[in-house]
This record gives C-alpha cells, sequence and structure tokens, in this order.
C-alpha cells in the first residue's frame, strides 16, 4: 500500500502513500500509523501521519534506515473495519469580535456570511491528522464554494479557539499562534489538554467533527 | 518544606528546565523538546555523579543568576560560558567543565555563553520540577513541561531535593569545537529547486539569521529558486529539516519545530552535526555539504562514541 519507502535525513523512514488528499489514501496511512503504533517496536521513537505520507522516526543509536525498514515492509496491517472513529461536536461562536475574517471571505468567495455559515455548520469533516501545534486538527473536505487561499500576510498571533478555513480545510487553533488561515469564528471547547496524558486530544486522526454554532451566550456559559 | 533552593535574582534570556525530552508524540503535534545540545547536556551531569539524563537548566546568550540557600551542593556548567560564584568573602572565576561546590548564601552568576548559544547547569542534587510524558522538557508553545511549561522568571524559587552527600571535584578536559561545513542529506523535495538553486545551496554561504530559537534556525543569503510549488501538502517534520517557503531563504527545525509544515524540504542536516549547529550564533556563516546516509549514519556512530568516551573519562 505504500507507493514509496525513502529516508529523510538519516534518522527516519519518508513513506509516501500518493499525491492527492482524499479520505482513501489518508486511511490508508492512518491504518499503517496505528498498526505499527501497536506494535510497539523498539527503536522507533515517533510516527508522523499526514493527508498522503507517514514519517517514522528512529533512534539511530538502536536501529538505522534498513532494518526499520524491513520491519515496515514486513508488518502486518489491520483491516478498514478495525479503524476506531469519534463523533464529535465543536460549538463555534460567530460573534465580530471572533469571525476576523468573515469579511474578507465574503469578498474573495463572493458569497453572504449566511451562506458561508450554512455550508459550513452541521456538515461531516474528516480529520485527516493532528499537529503544527499540539493536538490541532486538520479538517476536510470543505465545499468547493468555501474554499479560499491562506491570507497573503499571516497574523502573527491568532487566538487561542480559532476556528480557520484554508482551501479544502477547516482547522482549530488550540493555542495562540502565528497563523494564516481565514478565521470565522471561536470555540469555547478544549481542543487539547495536557494534563491528560492518555487522550490530551479531543479529536484524532479519522474522528468526524461536526461543527455547531452557538451564541455569545452560550459562548461564555460554556466558557465558566 | 525542602530547605535546598535557588532564589533566581535574573533569569537571563531563555532559561529553561529540559532533559532528553519526550518521544512518540509528534502525532499529536508535541516535539521531541529537550536539551538544543544533547552532548554537553550529558556531560554536565556526569560531571555532578548525576545519571546523564537528569533535568538540568538549561539557558541560551545570557543565563540566570542564582543565589543559593541550603547544605552544600556542586554543580557544573558546559558549554562555552563565562560564569563567576561570589563567596562571603571572595569571587571565584568559573570555569565550564569542572565541578564547583556552592555553599548557603554563594551567589552563581551565569554572564553569558562565549560566541555559541546554549549552556548547561547541572546540580548534584534533584531539582524539583514536574514531568509530563515522562518529560520535564519546557515546550513554551504548548506549556509542557516543568515549571507549567513556562522559561524561568525572575524573582521564583527553585527548590532541590537528594542532595549527594558524596561531593568529588570532578573534572573534564574538553573544548568544543565549531563547525562552518554542516553536513546533509538531501531532502525529499530536493528536486522542487532549480539546477542554479541547488548549486547555491550546496556552494554559497549562508548566514544564519537573528530569528532563530529552540523551534527554528532561519537563514539568509542568496536565494534557492523553487521551480515546481512553493508549497507541498503538509506532512511531518524533524529536527534538522531544512525547509525553503517561497522567498527562497532556507529555515532549519530545531528541538521544538511545529509538528507539520508545508514547504518543501531541500534538505536535512544530518544527526552528527545537530549538537555543533545548534551552538552557532546569528550572524555565524554556515556552508552546507552533501553527505550520502551510509556516511551520515557512519559519522553519527563516531560522534556518539566520542561522546560516550568523554563521559566516561569523568
Amino acid at each position: 500500500m505504500i507507493k514509496n519507502i525513502s529516508n529523510l535525513g538519516d534518522a527516519a523512514l519518508y513513506c509516501d502513500f500518493g499525491s492527492e488528499v482524499n479520505k482513501e489514501i489518508n486511511s490508508k496511512v492512518i491504518r499503517y500509523f496505528k498498526s505499527i503504533q501497536k506494535e510497539n517496536i523498539d527503536g522507533i521513537n515517533n510516527l508522523t501521519p499526514s493527508y498522503n505520507k507517514l514519517i517514522i522516526s528512529f533512534d539511530l543509536r538502536k536501529k538505522n534506515f534498513q532494518t526499520i525498514k524491513k520491519l515496515i515492509e514486513n508488518l502486518n496491517i489491520t483491516n478498514d473495519d478495525e479503524l476506531e472513529t469519534n463523533r464529535i461536536k465543536i460549538p463555534v461562536c460567530c460573534d465580530e469580535n471572533f469571525s476576523l475574517d468573515i469579511k474578507r471571505l465574503e469578498e474573495k468567495l463572493q458569497i453572504t456570511r449566511d451562506k458561508i455559515y450554512e455550508k459550513f455548520f452541521g456538515k461531516e469533516f474528516f480529520c485527516y491528522m493532528t499537529g503544527f501545534i499540539a493536538g490541532m486538527p486538520f479538517l476536510g473536505d470543505l465545499e468547493n464554494e468555501l474554499q479560499a487561499k491562506r491570507l497573503e500576510t499571516p497574523r502573527v498571533k491568532v487566538p487561542k479557539g480559532s476556528v480557520g478555513l484554508t482551501e479544502q480545510f477547516a482547522n482549530v487553533y488550540t493555542f495562540e499562534s502565528p497563523g494564516g488561515w481565514n478565521i470565522i469564528g471561536n470555540t469555547p471547547q478544549v481542543i487539547f489538554d495536557s494534563t491528560d496524558e492518555n487522550n490530551p486530544n479531543l479529536i484524532n486522526p479519522g474522528d468526524v467533527v461536526i461543527f455547531e454554532q452557538i451564541t455569545k451566550e452560550q459562548y461564555y456559559n460554556n466558557n465558566e | 518544606m525542602n530547605k535546598n533552593y535557588f532564589e533566581i535574582k535574573r533569569a537571563g534570556i531563555n532559561t529553561t528546565f529540559q532533559d532528553q525530552g519526550r518521544d512518540n508524540l509528534y502525532h499529536i503535534g508535541i516535539p521531541f523538546s529537550g536539551a538544543m545540545d544533547n552532548r554537553n547536556f550529558q556531560i554536565s551531569n556526569k560531571l555532578v555523579g548525576n545519571e546523564v539524563n537528569f533535568p538540568i537548566i538549561e539557558f541560551a546568550y545570557q543565563g540566570p543568576l542564582l543565589k543559593y540557600f541550603g547544605e552544600n551542593i556542586n554543580f557544573a556548567i558546559t558549554g562555552d560560558v563565562k560564569f563567576i560564584i561570589r563567596k562571603k568573602n571572595n569571587t571565584i572565576e568559573g570555569k565550564c567543565y569542572q565541578s564547583f561546590t556552592l555553599e548557603n548564601a554563594d551567589e552563581l552568576d551565569i554572564i553569558s555563553t562565549n560566541k555559541s548559544v546554549y549552556g548547561y547547569l547541572a546540580v548534584s542534587g534533584e531539582f524539583d520540577v514536574n514531568y509530563q510524558w515522562s518529560s520535564c522538557s519546557v515546550n513554551t508553545k504548548a506549556n509542557i513541561g516543568a515549571n507549567n511549561g513556562k522559561k524561568i522568571e525572575d524573582g521564583q524559587t527553585i527548590y532541590i531535593s537528594n542532595i549527594n552527600k558524596n561531593l568529588s571535584d570532578k573534572k573534564l578536559n574538553y573544548i568544543n569545537t565549531k563547525i562552518e561545513n554542516i553536513r546533509v542529506i538531501q531532502g525529499t523535495n530536493f528536486d522542487y529547486f532549480s539546477d542554479e538553486g541547488k548549486k547555491i545551496f550546496f556552494e554559497k554561504e549562508f548566514v544564519i539569521s537573528k530569528l532563530s530559537d529552540r523551534m527554528g534556525m532561519r537563514l539568509e543569503g542568496p536565494k534557492i529558486e523553487n521551480i515546481v510549488d512553493t508549497n507541498i501538502k503538509s506532512e511531518g517534520l524533524l529536527k534538522g529539516v531544512i525547509q525553503v517557503p517561497a522567498d527562497g531563504n532556507p529555515i532549519i527545525m530545531l528541538s521544538d519545530h511545529g509538528t507539520i509544515g508545508g514547504y518543501p524540504k531541500i534538505g536535512v542536516v544530518i544527526s552528527a552535526d545537530y549538537d555543533k549547529l545548534v551552538q552557532l550564533t546569528p550572524g555565524s556563516k554556515i556552508k552546507f555539504k552533501k553527505v550520502e546516509l551510509a556516511d551520515a549514519e557512519t559519522l553519527f556512530k563516531l560522534y556518539d562514541l566520542e561522546t560516550q568516551n568523554l563521559i566516561s573519562q569523568i
């Protein structure tokens, strides 16, 4: 299922599953990721699944590229139906203090904000991967009418909890961070909790996320 | 109440608790972190009789000024660092790679690193730190690790327990050497760059920019031209990966890097050169030198062996 395995530097395998971004390819990546994770192979010290790649890092004191490559090539991979997925609802407030780029989107997409919200809320999005900053989910796919490019100049600080759109993807900023996604609202929901070491991420690769619009009052009640 | 502690009279610029870092969390967005210069981190611990992976204090450029209260304790500083110990009646000029004893009310003033970035302070005891995912390493972006995931601040107190009663003097003859040639393996998007761009990457000098920290090192120099696409579909990153964004200036990912990135990867710094790379100060000139995987593996074995040798000499 892996199209090609090459080395990324001297301490990682770069597993290429294809060039397109879709649920089918990503599910293969996630299946490999979960299977390798379960094996608990000595020397492997990190796995990074993404849209269509899986990077496997290892401790160069214990293993090298050839030995890990052989192990991966001979691994049994779990079937589709064994993939565990959750459905998660995320409340989002679109008050103007939160929807920082809604005007920009109206102009770029040539549709009203009501139409944008109508096409965004209540729809099912698939979590392709998490990362960049701790717990940040990369969700897709947005309808064509909602697809816009990143800001020309990224913000130095995107507020924590911001919900952003770019191209076919949506995400949630789990921490205040620099970033260039189009921000349409903010969630009071905790998406990443470092005190819960076994399960710090609310949203994991393979999960289904549905955003629900809430009022300002609901937003602040949720925060209490 | 613990009776041995440091009072932080001046925190310094970027002073954090670090250890070996944390594994197996890239998939949720948490990088390794850990001491930037692993060799100097391990040596500092050995010089005070600790296990090599004990928590230490890492500082960058200007270090902390600490006043010590408690029973006698040994400390050691590694890197290339200027520091002094102020005792009641005299001041002692400090030396790296050597243990010193602090008595009650002594002050340790870590003035600055010399032409290097990071220094390490280890003590013959255990800093009272909290661990997350088996590591105290501070990641200030996600507020993970010791000290609530934050840098050490002015005025705070750092407690120490389990002080080793057997305070023997230890020393290592070692001088940090600098490198100018950074050895790299070609990256997975090497062919995104023009022939001229590839040539520039391996032949021209780059200067380390001021915009460098524990997350990444930005470089300035001749622009590297991309002829395919200035973005890739976001995918995993590693420390040492060299990305080239649309502006043509390379960025090297360091220990606290974001776990996912969407810029083409032109190369990856070999593991053997990482400790030396992170010590290069802004304004330093570097050149990239191409090596093959097999050579990189051998070079790392040699580097690791050298580190183990140094540790065993203490």
